[in-house]
């Protein structure tokens, strides 16, 4: 017997039981209906946090100074002064980093004629833009140039803008912070919030000799930001520039760190980790609709053997072989598990669609979940399908005949 | 054209066991069948008739003894060897008729073709013929319950001879029709036996249906004994 004549035998039983196999078809319709969209839904939010991310500059290191106790008292964070741009500049010829951004900041009201703003300045080098991969919109960015000459330029972020020019451009216009006049040369794109909520937009951009000498009054930084090649590099860089600023500052043997470093990757990691959770929860709740589809097969599988065994009998005395009646009832049980699946694909996407369209959440249906979840059906098929199947096919001719 | 006997079964035993009752069903049954013969086995019910033909069919094996079919020893086959046996040489016809339920008489009379492995044009084009032999051509896509008896019987001849079989077995082919279809039933079987030199082995407890076969025999007790 040909793949041919058996589908036909498999199908042609099936449609003589048609409200049957649909329902028994619908167990897994609606199991890899789920599947699909429960791991697009996961694999949206997955997405969403990735995008978060790449916005915050993932790959990046944060330093700043430590705290330090004198005399029985203990400065907070940042109360350290020994923290350099020559630290900066050290750690730039480490192996694996991209690019170093050191830079200190300072709280203060600008004003453009008429109006004012109360918002940070920071004081940057032309690396920031690199590290915090964050384009401008217009204009330029501060140059070495005017680090160098501790020029009186500045760079906008969006918010800023908004508040102190409306819609009109600022390029070339003339702010004032805290009494001195800077030329305003560029403006970023905007960046949004961080995943803590605090606006990135509402900042100007300083060089940084301008924002230490003439806006603080201090020779050191506040703080170094860099980014490394890949992932793993940011966390073998940790240890690297732990042990180069250990060195640069001297610091003996038992002594504590007079700095503080924060890895972004390993924040990067922790939700990406926490979103593929949450992407492998929804897909199992959804695995569980299907295996209790693939039973439903089994089910029905078993009720048909028995029903049919007298058919299968006469099949027998007719010349059929074991494998022959093996392969008709997995066949049926196959052909159940693909059509549920491939209407359940269709119902997995236009589920996905809708929550898309009705909610917030991004929804991202890929290729893999859709086979994933369509092989998994085949597989149900087979795996609940050959019990039944085995069953039929080892029926003692003789006693299938004279059922009643 | 070969002298080995169609059918030879010597000592044959077979015994089953109902409710935890061990039924000796055949004691030492010895069977020779020619090629053309036309024989009845006659024998009240629960003497072991139905239990020699399921034997005689490939349907189940005997505990002892030896069955040859073409001078092939059947009692040594695997199931798939079985299968082919009752597929190529042996062609069945029930008291029940035993047609496939929601099945018309069409694909009924394929199925044995497409274990037989027949390709689609050819099973239909054979299918038709037996059908039409019948005088069925008019009832090709008629489901079984919408088919008389004696048209039903008819259906199961022709799904029987379909494949050629060296031999039919007839299992009470007259016990559920009326009188006039068992005489339609009988005559084509005689026909076939007589004009197409088919091997007929039939089980019947009826004395007029047995008396149409050329040899008559009788199951007594699990043991066979000739009739006049």
């Amino acid at each position: 017997m040909n793949w041919y004549t058996a589908l036909q035998l498999a199908l042609r039983a099936l449609w003589r039981n048609k409200t049957r196999a649909m329902l028994t078809a619908l167990g897994v319709v609606i199991g890899v209906g789920s599947v699909i969209a429960m791991l697009g839904i996961g694999s949206g939010a997955q997405q969403r946090i990735a995008a978060q991310l790449a916005s915050m500059g993932t790959n990046s290191l944060v330093v700043r100074p430590g705290s330090v106790t004198r005399g029985g008292v203990r400065t907070g964070a940042g109360g350290i002064t020994t923290l350099t741009r020559a630290d900066a500049e050290a750690i730039a010829e480490l192996p694996d980093v991209v690019a170093v951004a050191p830079s200190v900041r300072v709280t203060a009201q600008v004003r453009y004629r008429g109006t004012n703003w109360g918002t940070a300045i920071e004081g940057v080098t032309p690396d920031y833009i690199t590290v915090r991969n964050w384009p401008l919109a217009e204009g330029e960015f501060i140059s070495r140039r005017h680090v160098l000459g501790a020029s009186h330029v500045c760079v906008l972020g969006q918010t800023v803008t908004r508040e102190l020019f409306g819609l009109r451009s600022p390029l070339g216009e003339s702010i004032v912070i805290k009494g001195l006049a800077c030329q305003v040369i560029g403006v970023l794109t905007e960046k949004g919030a961080t995943a803590w909520g605090s606006d990135q937009d509402d900042a100007i951009f300083a060089p940084i000799t301008t924002v230490q000498r003439k806006l603080k009054g201090i020779t050191h930084i506040e703080r170094i930001e860099l980014a490394a090649s890949d992932r793993a590099a940011s966390f073998r860089l940790i240890k690297d520039i732990k042990e180069l600023l250990r060195q640069r500052h001297r610091i003996r043997e038992g002594k504590p760190d007079d700095f503080r470093m924060y890895n972004r990757a390993e924040l990067a990691q922790t939700s990406e980790e926490s979103a593929r959770v949450f992407t492998w929860l929804l897909g199992s709740i959804a695995s569980v609709s299907l295996l209790v589809g693939g039973i439903g097969i089994m089910n029905i599988m078993l009720v048909s053997v028995t029903e049919r065994t007298r058919e299968i009998g006469i099949r027998m005395a007719l010349g059929a072989r074991q494998r022959d009646i093996l392969w008709q009832f997995l066949l049926e049980a196959l052909v159940l598990s693909i059509t549920g699946g491939v209407l359940g694909i269709f119902l997995g996407l236009g589920g996905a669609l809708t929550v898309a369209r009705f909610s917030e959440l991004p929804v991202n249906v890929t290729l893999g979940s859709v086979l994933v979840a369509f092989l998994f059906a085949a597989l149900v098929g087979v795996f609940f399908g050959l019990h039944p199947a085995r069953k039929a096919s080892q029926l003692r001719p003789i006693v299938a005949l004279r059922y009643e | 054209m070969n002298n080995t006997p169609l059918l030879q079964i010597s000592d044959l035993h077979k015994a089953y066991v109902l409710d935890g009752v061990t039924i000796q069903a055949l004691r030492g049954i010895d069977l020779m069948v020619e090629h053309g013969e036309f024989v009845a086995i006659m024998g009240p019910s629960g003497s072991g008739k139905s239990t020699l033909m399921h034997i005689l069919g490939c349907l189940d094996i005997p505990d002892a003894g030896s069955y040859q079919l073409r001078g092939q020893d059947v009692t040594r086959m695997n199931s798939n060897q079985l299968a082919a046996l009752r597929n190529r040489e042996i062609g069945f016809v029930f008291q029940n008729f035993n047609l496939l339920p929601r099945t018309s008489a069409l694909e009924n009379v394929e199925t044995p073709l497409i274990y037989a492995g027949v390709g689609k044009t050819e099973r239909r084009q054979r299918a038709r013929e037996a059908l039409a032999r019948m005088g069925l051509a008019e009832r090709l896509y008629h489901l079984p319950n919408q088919l008389s008896g004696g048209q039903a019987q008819r259906v199961a001849i022709a799904r029987a001879l379909v494949t050629q079989p060296s031999l039919l077995l007839a299992d009470e082919p007259t016990g559920n029709v009326d009188t006039i279809t068992s005489a339609d039933i009988m005559n084509l079987l005689d026909e076939l036996n007589r004009n197409d030199g088919l091997t007929i082995l039939l089980i019947t407890h009826e004395q007029e249906v047995a008396d149409r076969a050329q040899r008559r025999l009788s199951l007594r007790d699990g043991q066979l004994e000739a009739q006049a």
